[in-house]
């Protein structure tokens, strides 16, 4: 419970940095006037158009990757699982890619999200299907590598046979994510689909607890497998498809957290399911704070932070997995 | 204070400018490659002379003589295309399509490359490079000096106005560019130069709003969506809009340094009266009445 709290509060601490720093360079006090009374019109549209939107997408985005890598790692028992690695937010790109380019997505707005978590859904289908119910780590890299490999060619396709010069620049975007000049209609459009994909996963919890224990012994716990395994389908598609749609593939979160908060919490998901979500928000956060100070005037990707955290951690752990195995 | 000038219409000046005769060594067949030789080559070259132009020449979200480049071939800037039309002269520009230029000129094909123009003196100087790669030299004069007379008389010497170009991703324009020299001849003063950017660059969307430009020259999207032009529709800037006295589109006229210029030119110094008229102490000039109409 300690750590849960402390986690929140350092959320809130992350959530206040990002409303305060940005390349306007506004004062503390003006800011904070702006967001909460209103005053001083320039000051007001930076704080409540631009910086709050940011911020709060910044929390949710972090916070469903890594509850949804906590629920993956958690159901597969397998270390290496995120949402990233395996492909599924490359392919929640492509969805939301083929829902911008065909104009879906500018006649019915929640195309968007909808076309997105579709690509998310079908991606931890095959994932499943591919690696089984017991994937070992292999497996399910390999799965994962040849899902992600297509739906990421298949989003360079799409966006290079655009009519739109901008287009084909986008490939970056989508594959490294960023949170620049978001607005609140992107925070609406993606926290409903977020908020019902986190209820599901971290319902998973209990059942997680018994699944540590093997399958069988889960199952005669009274643990309904095929209900859990939809639930996970379902949940992951829901968190992670709404924000791949508002804020592209943000890579290696939803891996690196869990294992970051299961030193201090115990290895039971129950326990590590809402500590990642927490975690996830505090990275993100703490990215997305980091790429406008160490480049204010230019969109620096947020995966690229996260990737510069998450691959060696990644190196590490399958190093450490070679071990376990050799 | 009005700087009325007549500032010369660009259409009437093709009419008259398609007779002169071509010059004895004025190369037979031209081929250009590029959007900007495009319009300058259409400008200048005799009937007869200039065979084909580059596929962005008939865009017109790019091309500003949409209707006169339907009357050549087209090209893509591919060497091989270019040479089996066996030009005499390629025009073409001095950053874009390096390979095709240097393989046309290993092919024997004498090319010119024309820098892009990064002030209107530069653009005036171009239209006397390629009238003298086309032995057109005559009829590059006589347009070289309209174009400069143009110039002169469109400058705003009125009250100073705030503007900033805005496009997709947040790229603007500062100082040391054909943009910005525009902006500052028709009396605006660029918000991007001030902050400091020099070339093209980035003006977080932030920086933009606290700096609530008085005019906001912005772009129309393309067809087919990109998230790059998202920003466009960005409530925060298009509070900045509501706030801005002047909305202005770039089109196809700020693309190239060539007397095409006039027209954005124009666009801004509409801008720069429309300001000017708000103040109520305008409003019974001559300048006003007609603008109200």
């Amino acid at each position: 419970m300690k750590v849960l709290l402390s986690l929140l509060l350092l959320v809130l601490l992350l959530f206040a940095a990002s409303l305060l720093v940005g390349p306007a360079g506004l004062g503390v006090g003006d800011s904070l006037a702006a967001l909460f009374r209103g005053e001083g019109d320039a000051v007001v549209l930076v704080m409540r158009e631009i910086r709050l939107p940011r911020a709060l997408l910044g929390a949710m985005v972090g916070a469903v990757l890594g509850l949804s890598g906590a629920a993956m790692q958690g159901y597969l028992r397998n270390p290496l699982a995120e949402p990233g690695i395996i492909g599924i937010s490359s392919s929640s790109a492509l969805g939301a890619v083929l829902a911008l380019q065909t104009g879906a997505a500018a006649m019915f707005p929640l195309a968007l999200p909808l076309s997105a978590l579709s690509g998310a859904g079908i991606a931890v289908l095959l994932i499943l299907a591919l690696a089984g119910p017991r994937g070992g780590a292999m497996a399910l890299i390999l799965a994962g590598i040849a899902i992600s490999a297509l739906a990421g060619a298949l989003t360079s396709l799409v966006l290079n046979l655009s009519s739109n010069p901008f287009a084909a620049m986008e490939i970056v975007f989508w594959m490294m994510g960023s949170l620049a000049d978001r607005s609140m209609q992107h925070v609406w459009l993606a926290a409903p689909f977020m908020v019902a994909g986190s209820a599901l996963l971290l319902a998973m919890g209990r059942p997680l607890d018994a699944l540590t224990l093997g399958e069988d012994a889960a199952a005669s716990m009274g643990v309904n497998l095929t209900r859990l395994r939809w639930q996970l389908v379902i949940g992951t598609a829901l968190a992670v498809g709404a924000s791949v749609a508002v804020a592209g593939a943000v890579g290696f979160v939803g891996l690196v957290v869990p294992h970051l908060v299961r030193p201090l919490m115990g290895a039971r998901p129950s326990r590590v399911l809402p500590a990642s979500m927490l975690g996830g928000a505090c990275m993100v956060l703490a990215a997305d704070v980091a790429v406008r100070i160490v480049a204010p005037d230019q969109d620096l990707k947020l995966g690229v932070l996260t990737a510069l955290i998450g691959a060696p951690f990644f190196l590490h752990l399958i190093w450490r997995l070679r071990g376990a195995e050799a | 204070m009005w700087a009325c000038a007549k500032v010369f219409d660009l259409t009437l000046v093709l009419a008259l400018a398609s007779a002169a005769p071509a010059l004895a060594e004025a190369p037979g067949r031209v081929v250009s490659i590029n959007l900007c030789t495009d319009q300058l080559a259409m400008m200048l070259a005799a009937p007869g002379q200039l065979v084909s132009v580059s596929d962005l020449a008939s865009e017109p979200q790019s091309s500003s003589m949409v209707r006169q480049a339907a009357g050549y071939a087209v090209n893509h800037g591919q060497a091989e295309e270019v040479f089996l039309m066996h030009p005499d002269l390629v025009l073409a520009g001095s950053y874009t399509a390096l390979a095709t230029v240097d393989m046309l000129r290993r092919l024997g094909i004498p090319v010119v490359q024309v820098p892009p123009a990064n002030s209107l003196a530069e653009a005036v100087e171009q239209v006397r490079i390629v009238g003298a790669a086309l032995g057109q030299e005559e009829r590059a004069e006589w347009f070289a000096t309209r174009f400069e007379t143009s110039i002169r008389a469109a400058r705003i010497a009125g009250p100073r106005y705030s503007a900033a170009f805005y496009h997709p991703n947040g790229y603007t324009t500062g100082s040391g560019t054909l943009a910005d020299e525009v902006m500052g001849l028709t009396g605006f003063d660029n918000i991007a130069a001030t902050a400091g950017v020099t070339g093209g660059g980035v003006l977080p969307l932030e920086r933009l709003v606290m700096a609530a430009p008085e005019v906001l020259v912005t772009s129309e999207p393309y067809p087919g969506a990109s998230r790059a032009e998202e920003v466009l529709t960005h409530p925060a800037l298009r509070a900045v809009q509501d706030n801005a006295g002047a909305t202005l589109h770039t089109d196809a006229d700020w693309v190239c340094g060539t007397p095409l210029i006039m027209r954005a030119i124009n666009g801004m110094r509409r801008a720069h009266i429309r300001l000017d008229c708000k103040d109520p102490g305008n409003w019974n000039s001559k300048m006003c009445r007609l603008d109200a109409q």
